[in-house]
């Protein structure tokens, strides 16, 4: 095999970048599986695209609008759902359609070709630069960082938000850093997979992750491991074939999904509830 | 100051206290004193403030008006947090994913977590203290099963093993037996009086199943209209005719009504 795709700079720093975003969206998506809110990582991407745009267009670091945007989507989401009365979804659904508008107004008051813009939808893990790495990288600190000191706190908080909060965990704020770090972690990685696509690399190593074991630690360490190995096997694909680096790491991704499901001991839960009470649990 | 009030005896002082829940007025000026080691029975119909009347003592419930006092401390907006460590609360059988990924042990270890705090991992103490109270509950056998996979019956033995291991000194259950059939209904009634004497708690139990609680009650609190309507020994006061009063149906209904519910 001809190893020397490793020795090209752009190539190290896909594959840096496809490590720290895989592990850092994987984990982020584990909350959103367990919290029941598919929905939130398809709001956020528009939020930080809605930013990114926004910066483009009145000529500022497109990474902060994208920054600004889906943090400020995140600090509402949250509030939003509980002080309205609304359902999460509902909120989350009344955001996302407010950052998809102000994305096609921004893009409509764009001057000149819109290329940059479509970049950002589809995103590009070979053109990522070293500053990119390094902002990818303190995200996936910050969100391995928190979830390792407060899991505790998160594991009680995502199992029932209610019952932690009656025993006495801050369970709001511990909701609202959730969201807060989704917001975050979507925004580091957005330039790598673009806003289209980072959807999946949240939502599907967590879900095959959860087809897979009944212990949540197992959950964030499997889901990381199918996150990075779906961005590295993509690039891999990518690179031979010469195709879109976005579109191989969504497909591995779901392969990996798929591959899940089939294999899943939780698939025959039905069955293995019908033993007899007592029975020695696998 | 809390000392003062604490030499009242009292573990919780309920002093005309008012809560409104969006434009509704939930407590409209309710005051309740419950000694240490009382066993009180919350009963009324829906909507009459029972889930409130719970929610104030253990500060999840914001007070409009009126003063509560539980545990000698005076509840105020920011110390409901650290009351909630020493107050047990038991909820309705909630439906759980049945691919959620914990085990029962690691439920009932939450309610450890409160009184260890942030930056605390629980220990090997913590461990034994949520596996004797598995025991206590009879959910040993199924310590390692995912939660997801219990009956309500299960779940809620899960629940209260969970306040157990909080090493509470108020415990609060609201409609713990809602949705449970006959036999665990029973169950459970009896295992939260047997946990009441033996852990000497005090205890706040909300309810529908009215033929379970003057075996176990102290005290029966009757709520309408987000007042205490009446309160007093259980065998005086649940009368048919209080009843029909309370839930303002007809007597003869009442007593139908009661008599099937004895026959389940």
């Amino acid at each position: 095999m001809d190893l020397s795709i490793f020795t090209y700079p752009f190539m190290q720093n896909a594959i840096l970048s496809a490590f720290l975003g895989g592990i850092a969206c994987s984990v982020i998506g584990v909350f959103v599986v367990l919290l029941h809110m598919p929905f939130i990582g398809v709001c956020m991407s528009h939020a930080a695209f809605a930013g990114a745009l926004l910066g483009l267009w009145l000529g500022f670091n497109p990474l902060i609008g994208a920054f600004i945007f889906s943090l400020g989507a995140a600090a509402v989401v949250g509030p939003l759902a509980d002080r309205g009365d609304l359902n999460p979804e509902t909120s989350v659904g009344v955001i996302f359609s407010l950052m998809l508008g102000l994305a096609f107004l921004f893009m409509g008051l764009m001057s000149g070709p819109k290329s940059a813009a479509l970049e950002l939808l589809w995103g590009s893990i070979l053109t990522n630069t070293r500053g990119d790495i390094v902002v990818l990288a303190v995200v996936a600190v910050l969100v391995v960082g928190i979830i390792f000191v407060f899991y505790k706190e998160i594991q009680a908080t995502v199992f029932q938000r209610d019952m932690a909060r009656a025993v006495g965990i801050p369970a709001t704020i511990m909701l609202y850093s959730i969201l807060f770090l989704m917001g975050a972690t979507i925004t580091a990685s957005f330039s790598s997979i673009g806003g289209l696509l980072i959807f999946s690399l949240i939502l599907n190593p967590a879900a095959a992750a959860y087809q897979l074991t009944y212990s949540m630690k197992k959950m964030f360490i499997l889901a990381a491991v199918f996150g990075v190995l779906s961005g590295w096997i993509g690039l891999l694909i990518s690179y031979f074939f010469n195709i879109p680096s976005g579109a191989t790491i969504v497909v591995t991704s779901s392969v990996i999904f798929l591959l899940a499901v089939v294999f899943s001991p939780k698939r025959k839960v039905k069955r293995w509830e019908k033993k007899p009470l007592g029975e020695n649990t696998p | 100051m809390s000392e003062v009030i604490n030499k009242n005896g009292y573990s919780i002082d309920i002093d005309n206290a008012v809560v409104s829940f969006r434009e509704d007025i939930a407590l409209r000026g309710v005051s309740l004193k419950v000694k240490h080691g009382e066993f009180i029975g919350v009963v009324g119909p829906n909507g009459a403030g029972k889930t409130t009347l719970l929610t104030i003592v253990n500060g999840m419930g914001k007070l409009l008006h009126g003063r509560v006092v539980v545990l000698g401390q005076n509840l105020t907006s920011g110390n409901g947090h650290s009351l909630r460590k020493k107050v047990g609360y038991v909820a309705q059988v909630e439906t759980i994913d049945p691919r959620m990924p914990m085990i029962v042990r690691e439920v009932a270890m939450i309610g450890r977590y409160g009184r260890l705090g942030l930056f605390r991992r629980p220990g090997k103490t913590d461990w034994e203290i949520v596996d004797k109270a598995l025991e206590l509950v009879g959910m040993t056998h199924l310590a390692k099963r995912p939660i997801g996979h219990l009956s309500g019956g299960e779940q809620q033995r899960v629940a209260i093993a969970r306040c157990l291991a909080q090493e509470p000194e108020i415990f609060l259950l609201d409609e713990p037996t809602a949705s449970l059939d006959w036999k665990a209904k029973t169950d459970i009634m009896e295992l939260v009086k047997r946990i009441h004497d033996l852990r000497n708690l005090t205890t706040l139990f909300v309810t529908h199943d009215l033929s379970a609680l003057p075996i176990a009650c102290d005290r029966v609190v009757l709520m309408k209209d987000g007042l205490i309507w009446n309160e007093g020994p259980p065998r005086g006061l649940l009368t048919d005719e209080i009843l029909s009063q309370l839930y303002d149906l007809p007597v003869s209904v009442v007593e139908k009504r009661r008599s099937e519910a004895a026959l389940v």
